[in-house]
């Protein structure tokens, strides 16, 4: 155990080194998000308005779900290239715990989310949004972003061991959340769709961590009274624990054989 | 004898293809072995079966005496591998991929930073050490790569095609790294595509096609059954092709052989470079008028050529090393 974590924590450091080398990865992980917080919040803003609360204090939630999202092809195309430039078959030959490369980069990525939400958050506060559920919620609601981020990491990375190549990439993480991203409360409450679409939108995983944000940032529910909606932060906790307990395991079975394309 | 890598009967399939159909492979502890073939030969897919990176489909291997599929952990102790490409990252300087890796090799933090300063020194990369290898040029990424596969100095090192993409200078320069390192006592499978690059390292070659062992011994035994360097005498006039073929059969030690186009006449050159003021006098005495002269050293091409009796080799526009 002391030897996996010897691991463990030498990648994570290489991945961390990596955020210190790299400022444009760290530009183009923070503008497009602060980007979009002004974009949403401000120009959707003062157009949409939603039955409880104000629009903006709403979608807050909804583009910190999305920046999780969005940045899973960052990571897919980090493993590509580790596989592809033959350090993961350097690491393979070496006696190292399998799952300390994947550990790195998803660990790594996350504290580059990190950073994503602080500067989110800055630019949140100076168009008027506001975290109203104490210090504690706050931190909270953070906490279940980025294991949501870690967990969409650990997706990555898998989808980064499985595809050929770095177009493959770059778009099939969108192909398969994107559908899931638009049929959440991510950007808009559920009230207006038909029954049993807003079903499936309740318990979507994505809802669940959007809900889950919004009733620990004290921000303005999606609304309805099923038991997804009610409940968005044990829901959110189980689905988490749920893929990871399935994509880790493929992961690491994957990384133990993982060739390049 | 005592070998460091023994394997018999080694497969491996990928679909309908049978990459590595067989093979049998005795390096005896301290030497340099050269598995030379052309692309597509198996070389790499038996380096990375015998690298555990790839779990054999039939055979046996082991490194040290441990089999390379149950005793994985205990090989990767004992191995150090180069592939085909610099593996190195290249965010991180010289310095900090040495230092991972060792630590990765559980040599502790300490001892990996001694050694990382220590193999930064013998690979001549001390001044560049705390630049990110990014910027490193091929062949100092390739010296980098080298010395990590050798940071918890292991007993064994396999090279994968280590010079491919080299310019001739930094490819002397990694031999001479690769040969000292022997000389310390390591055990090297080289595998390469150049029939020079494994006569200049390997103490022994085997060479492989369509993934079995077609042909093995001392590089002095394979260049036996090779041939020489050959001699390539390009004429003014297509037809003295016969003529010039008659006066220099004296000197060539098989019979010369005149290209499809008539222009060229091709023999093997009896008594080595020598041999060629005899040719060269032998085609004035018959009024022979010559355009060019060129010395060729036997390539893969060769090798195939003389040991199948056919071309296996795509013919390549990339240079072999000179």
């Amino acid at each position: 155990m002391n030897e996996v974590l010897t691991d463990w924590r030498a990648l994570v450091g290489r991945h961390l080194l990596h955020l210190r080398r790299m400022p444009d990865k760290l530009i183009s992980a923070t503008v497009l998000p602060m980007v979009f917080v002004v974009l949403f919040g401000v120009l959707f803003g003062s157009a949409i308005s939603i039955p409880n609360g104000d629009y903006h204090e709403f979608i807050m939630a909804g583009i910190f779900t999305q920046v999780m999202i969005t940045a899973v092809p960052n990571t897919a195309i980090g493993m590509l290239e580790d596989l592809g430039n033959g350090l993961v078959d350097r690491f393979r030959s070496l006696p190292m715990s399998p799952s300390a490369v994947l550990v790195g980069r998803t660990v790594g990525d996350t504290a580059l989310r990190a950073i994503t939400c602080l500067a989110m958050t800055a630019v949140g506060y100076a168009i008027g949004w506001r975290l109203q559920g104490g210090i504690l919620g706050a931190l909270a609601g953070f906490g279940v972003l980025l294991l949501f981020g870690f967990t969409m990491a650990w997706l990555g990375a898998l989808l980064g061991m499985r595809v050929r190549s770095p177009e493959a990439a770059s778009s099939l993480p969108s192909v398969l959340l994107m559908p899931l991203m638009f049929l959440s409360s991510a950007y808009v409450p559920l009230g207006g769709l038909p029954a049993w679409l807003r079903a499936i939108a309740e318990w979507n995983p994505i809802s669940a961590v959007a809900g889950a944000c919004r009733a620990l940032w004290g921000n303005p529910a999606a609304a309805g009274d099923s038991f997804a909606a009610r409940n968005p932060i044990p829901l959110a906790l189980l689905w988490l624990a749920l893929i990871l307990l399935l994509v880790v395991p493929s992961a690491v079975r994957r990384y133990r054989t993982a060739v390049a394309a | 004898m005592d070998y460091a890598i023994q394997a018999e009967g080694l497969r491996k399939r990928y679909g309908d293809t049978e990459a590595v159909a067989g093979v049998d492979l005795a390096v005896p502890t301290g030497t340099i072995t050269g598995v030379l073939g052309p692309n597509g030969a198996g070389k790499t897919t038996t380096v990375r079966m015998l690298a555990t990176l790839l779990r054999p489909d039939g055979g046996r291997a082991e490194i040290c005496g441990f089999d390379v599929v149950r005793q994985a952990r205990e090989v990767r102790h004992r191995i150090g591998l180069t592939g085909q490409y610099a593996a190195v990252d290249q965010k991180l300087t010289g310095r900090e991929n040495l230092q991972l890796i060792g630590v990765l090799q559980r040599l502790g933090r300490r001892n990996a930073k001694q050694r990382a300063a220590e193999l930064l020194e013998r690979f001549d990369l001390t001044e560049a050490a705390d630049r990110l290898s990014g910027t490193y040029s091929g062949g100092m990424r390739r010296r980098l790569d080298l010395a990590a596969s050798l940071i918890a100095d292991p007993a064994v090192l396999f090279l994968d095609e280590p010079t491919t993409g080299l310019d001739p200078v930094s490819r002397l320069d990694l031999w001479a790294m690769i040969r000292a390192e022997v000389d310390r006592g390591l055990t090297v499978l080289l595998t390469t595509q150049y029939l020079e690059e494994a006569d200049q390292l390997a103490d022994r070659i085997a060479v492989v096609d369509k993934g079995v062992v077609i042909a093995g011994g001392t590089p002095e035994e394979l260049k036996r059954q090779v041939g020489e360097e050959r001699l390539d005498v390009t004429l003014a006039h297509v037809t003295d092709g016969l003529a010039v073929a008659n006066a220099l059969s004296r000197v060539s030690s098989s019979e010369p052989t005149v290209s499809p186009d008539g222009r060229t006449v091709s023999l093997t050159l009896a008594g080595g470079v020598l041999g060629i003021s005899t040719a060269v006098s032998a085609l004035h005495d018959a009024g022979v008028e010559i355009v060019d002269l060129a010395v060729r050293r036997p390539t893969l091409d060769d090798v195939f050529i003389a040991l199948t009796g056919n071309r296996q080799v795509e013919p390549t526009l990339e240079k072999s090393p000179a």
